[in-house]
C-alpha cells in the first residue's frame, strides 16, 4: 500500500488517546508520564504541520473510518481550515504540557492553591482534551463532532475541578451545567437535522439542506447556532466563562482560553459556510458580535485581578472572530481565521505569563502587585509583547488581523458593518486601556511588599522556556504574516466555494 | 413519514420539566433536569428514525428497505446509544461534584461568584477606591493609597460598607 497523506489524519486523534492510556498506567512515575505525553504531543505537532502542508499544497484529505460507505460511517476530513486549526491547537497544547511539567509538581503535592493538584490525572486528561479538540477539527460528520465536543468537555470538567477545592467546585458547577445545556441543544439539533435530511454527513448535508423549506432551514440553523454560541461564549451566553476560568490552575486556564471557545468558533465557521450558505442570520450575528466585543471589554476594564481581566478580554475578542464570520465574504472569513490563529496563541501566552507572575509573587490581584518591571524584567517583557499584540499595536499580528476585519467590513458596506467597524476600533482601544492598566499597576508602580504567607517559588527554566517559546511563536505569526495570510485566504476561498469539500468526500464513492 | 404524536408530546413534557428543574439553585435538581432533557433528546431521535420495523440485522447480500415492513433505521439507534452512554457519564461526574460540594459546604446550592458580586456591590455603592480615578494627582503611588484609603478594604472579600450580600 502506497503512502498517502490521508493515512496520517486519524493519528492526531489516536496518538493522544493511546498516550492517555499509557500515562494512566504510568500514574506513579512522573518522569515516564512527562516523557510519554511530551513525545506524543511533539509527534502530533509534527503530523499537524505535515497535514497543513498536504492540505494546502495538494488537496483536501479524507478518511472513511473503518471503510464504511459515506452515508453509514464516519468521514474524517482535513481541509486548509482544519489543518491550520490543528497546527495551532497542538502547538499550544504542547507548550502548556511543557509548562506544567516544568513547574515540577510531584504527585504527592498537597498544595491546593495553584494547581498542585493530584498530578497523576493531569497528563492523561490533557491528552484526552487534545484528542477531543483534534476530533472536532477533523470530523466530517455532525454526530462525530458532538462526540468530539463531549470528549473535550469531560476532560475540561476534570481539569477545571482539579483538587476539588471549594472555589473550583463552585466554578465547576456552573461550567458543567451550562456546557451540558449547550450539548443537549446541540444533540437535539442533530436529531432534527437527521429527521429533515436523513444524514449527518457534513458533505451530504451541504447538498440536502439548501433543498429544504426556508422555515425548516431557519429552525435547524438557529438551534445549531445556539449550541455553538454558548460554547464560543458569545455575549448573551458568555457569563459562564469569566466566572469559571480564573479559578483553575494557570496551565489549565491557558489551554482552556486558547482552545475551548475556538472550537465553538470553528464549528460556527464550518456551519455557516458549508451547511447554511447565504446571509440568512448574518445581521443577527453582527449584532451579537458587536455586543460581545463591547460588553466583554467593559467587563475587563472593571476587574481587579489579572486572570479575570484576561478572561473578559477573551470573551470580548471572540466578537472579532464572529465579526469576520458574520460579514461572510472571503476577506471576512480569511481575517476571522487569521484572528483565530492569532488569538489562540496570544491568549494562551498571556495566561501562562500570568501563571509566572503568580508563581513569583503568589497573587494575581492588581491591588497587591507592583514593581514587577523592576524586580522581574523578564516576566515584564514576556507580558508586554503579547499584551501589545492583543491590543493590536502595529506591526504585530493582532493589528494585521484587525485591519483585515475592518477591510472586510468596509467591503460589505452595510450600516451594520460600519457599526461593527466602529465597535471593533473602540474595543481595541479599550483593550489597550485594560492592558496598560495591568502594566502600570502590576509592573510599573513602586514595588509592593509581598503579603505575609503568600506562596512564592523560584522560577525555573522549565516554566520560562515554554512561555518564551509561545511568545516567539506569536511573533512568528507576525513575521510570517504574509505567507500565513495567503494560506487563510486560500482556506476562506475553499470554504466559500463549498464544492471542494463536497467532492473530496462524496466524489470518491466509487473509488476502491 | 408521519411522526408519532405520543412520542412528540413525551419529548415536550420531558424538555419542559427538565427546564423547570434546571432553573433551580440546587445542583442535584439541575442534574435531574439535565437527565430529563437528555432523555427528551433521545426520544426526539426515536421520532427522527421514522417508522418502527424489524431488527436491523442484515446478511450483507440483500439490503432490505428501511421503514414499514422492512428494518428499522439503525443509524439513529447507534446515535441514541452513544448519547445514553454520555448521559450516564455526565450523571456520574455531576453526582460526584454535588457530593464534593456537600462535603465542603453542607449544601449543594450553587453560589454566586464572589469577585463578580464584589464588582457589582462596588458599582452600586459608587465606591471608587479601587478605580484609576481615585486620586488624580498620582493614582499609582503607594503612599497616597495608604493615606487615602483604609487598607482593610483591599485585603478581605468584604464589600463597601452599607451593602449587604
Amino acid at each position: 500500500m502506497n503512502f498517502q497523506y490521508d493515512h496520517l489524519v486519524p493519528l492526531v486523534v489516536v496518538l493522544p488517546l493511546v498516550g492517555a492510556g499509557l500515562t494512566v498506567v504510568a500514574g506513579r512515575h512522573t518522569l515516564v508520564q512527562r516523557l510519554v505525553s511530551g513525545t506524543i504531543l511533539a509527534s502530533v505537532v509534527a503530523i499537524s504541520f505535515v497535514l497543513l502542508y498536504a492540505a494546502d499544497q495538494h488537496r483536501t484529505l479524507t478518511v472513511r473510518v473503518g471503510g464504511w460507505p459515506v452515508d453509514q460511517g464516519i468521514v474524517l476530513v482535513v481541509d486548509r481550515l482544519a489543518a491550520l486549526m490543528l497546527v495551532v491547537s497542538t502547538v499550544v497544547t504542547f507548550a502548556v504540557m511543557l509548562y506544567s511539567s516544568g513547574r515540577g509538581l510531584s504527585s504527592d503535592d498537597e498544595d491546593e492553591h495553584d494547581g498542585g493538584a493530584p498530578l497523576p490525572i493531569f497528563h492523561p486528561t490533557l491528552l484526552v482534551l487534545s484528542a477531543g479538540v483534534s476530533t472536532t477539527f477533523v470530523s466530517g460528520d455532525l454526530f462525530h463532532l458532538y462526540v468530539g465536543f463531549e470528549m473535550l468537555l469531560f476532560a475540561s470538567f476534570v481539569l477545571l475541578t482539579l483538587g476539588g477545592t471549594k472555589e473550583r467546585v463552585r466554578a465547576g458547577t456552573n461550567y458543567v451545567i451550562v456546557n451540558l445545556l449547550s450539548s443537549i441543544v446541540f444533540v437535539t439539533a442533530i436529531a432534527l437535522v437527521y429527521a429533515a435530511t436523513g444524514t449527518v454527513n457534513l458533505a451530504r448535508l451541504a447538498v440536502r439542506i439548501p433543498e429544504l423549506p426556508e422555515s425548516t432551514q431557519l429552525v435547524l440553523q438557529s438551534m445549531l447556532l445556539v449550541g455553538f454560541l454558548i460554547k464560543a461564549a458569545v455575549f448573551p451566553m458568555s457569563a459562564w466563562l469569566p466566572d469559571s476560568y480564573p479559578t483553575a490552575p494557570a496551565p489549565v486556564t491557558a489551554v482552556f482560553a486558547g482552545l475551548l471557545t475556538k472550537v465553538g468558533v470553528y464549528s460556527i465557521i464550518r456551519m455557516q459556510t458549508l451547511l447554511f450558505p447565504g446571509d440568512r442570520l448574518d445581521n443577527l450575528l453582527m449584532v451579537l458580535a458587536f455586543l460581545t466585543m463591547v460588553v466583554g471589554i467593559l467587563g475587563a476594564v472593571a476587574q481587579a485581578d489579572i486572570k479575570r481581566l484576561l478572561s473578559y478580554t477573551l470573551v470580548s475578542h471572540i466578537g472579532y472572530m464572529l465579526f469576520g464570520v458574520a460579514v461572510g465574504n472571503v476577506a471576512g472569513l480569511s481575517a476571522a481565521i487569521y484572528y483565530v490563529v492569532h488569538h489562540i496563541t496570544i491568549q494562551t501566552t498571556l495566561f501562562l505569563v500570568t501563571g509566572l507572575v503568580e508563581l513569583k509573587r503568589g497573587t494575581t490581584s492588581l491591588t497587591k502587585l507592583g514593581g514587577l518591571a523592576q524586580t522581574a524584567p523578564l516576566i515584564s517583557l514576556l507580558f508586554f509583547v503579547p499584551a501589545m499584540n492583543l491590543s493590536g499595536i502595529p506591526p504585530l499580528s493582532g493589528f494585521i488581523g484587525k485591519v483585515g476585519l475592518l477591510q472586510a467590513g468596509a467591503e460589505r458596506g452595510t450600516p451594520l458593518a460600519y457599526l461593527l467597524i466602529a465597535g471593533s476600533v473602540i474595543t481595541s482601544l479599550l483593550t489597550l486601556y485594560a492592558m496598560s492598566r495591568v502594566w502600570s499597576r502590576a509592573f510599573w508602580r513602586e514595588p509592593v511588599e509581598p503579603l505575609p504567607g503568600a506562596q512564592r517559588s523560584k522560577l525555573t527554566l522549565g516554566v520560562v522556556l515554554p512561555t518564551v517559546m509561545l511568545v516567539l511563536f506569536g511573533l512568528g505569526l507576525t513575521a510570517f504574516g504574509g505567507p500565513l495570510y495567503q494560506i487563510t485566504d486560500r482556506a476562506a476561498a475553499t470554504l466559500q466555494e463549498r464544492t471542494g469539500y463536497m467532492t473530496a468526500v462524496i466524489g470518491q464513492e466509487g473509488a476502491p | 413519514m408521519s411522526p408519532s404524536l405520543a412520542l412528540a408530546l413525551l419529548a415536550g413534557v420531558l424538555f419542559g420539566t427538565g427546564v423547570v428543574l434546571l432553573l433551580s439553585r440546587s445542583l442535584v435538581r439541575s442534574l435531574l433536569g439535565v437527565i430529563l432533557m437528555s432523555n427528551g433528546a433521545n426520544v426526539v431521535y426515536l421520532i427522527a428514525s421514522g417508522r418502527a420495523g424489524r431488527a436491523p440485522i442484515v446478511d450483507g447480500k440483500t439490503t432490505p428497505p428501511i421503514g414499514e415492513g422492512g428494518i428499522a433505521d439503525p443509524l439513529p439507534q447507534a446515535m441514541v446509544l452513544t448519547a445514553i452512554v454520555i448521559t450516564l457519564a455526565v450523571t456520574a461526574f455531576t453526582l460526584a461534584l454535588a457530593h464534593r460540594a456537600f462535603e465542603l459546604r453542607s449544601s449543594d446550592l450553587i453560589e454566586d461568584d464572589v469577585e463578580g458580586r464584589r464588582a457589582h456591590d462596588r458599582a452600586v455603592a459608587n465606591d471608587l477606591s479601587d478605580s484609576d480615578y481615585r486620586d488624580t494627582s498620582d493614582p499609582y503611588s503607594v503612599d497616597s493609597k495608604e493615606t487615602d484609603v483604609p487598607h482593610t478594604e483591599e485585603l478581605g472579600p468584604a464589600p463597601a460598607e452599607g451593602v449587604s450580600r
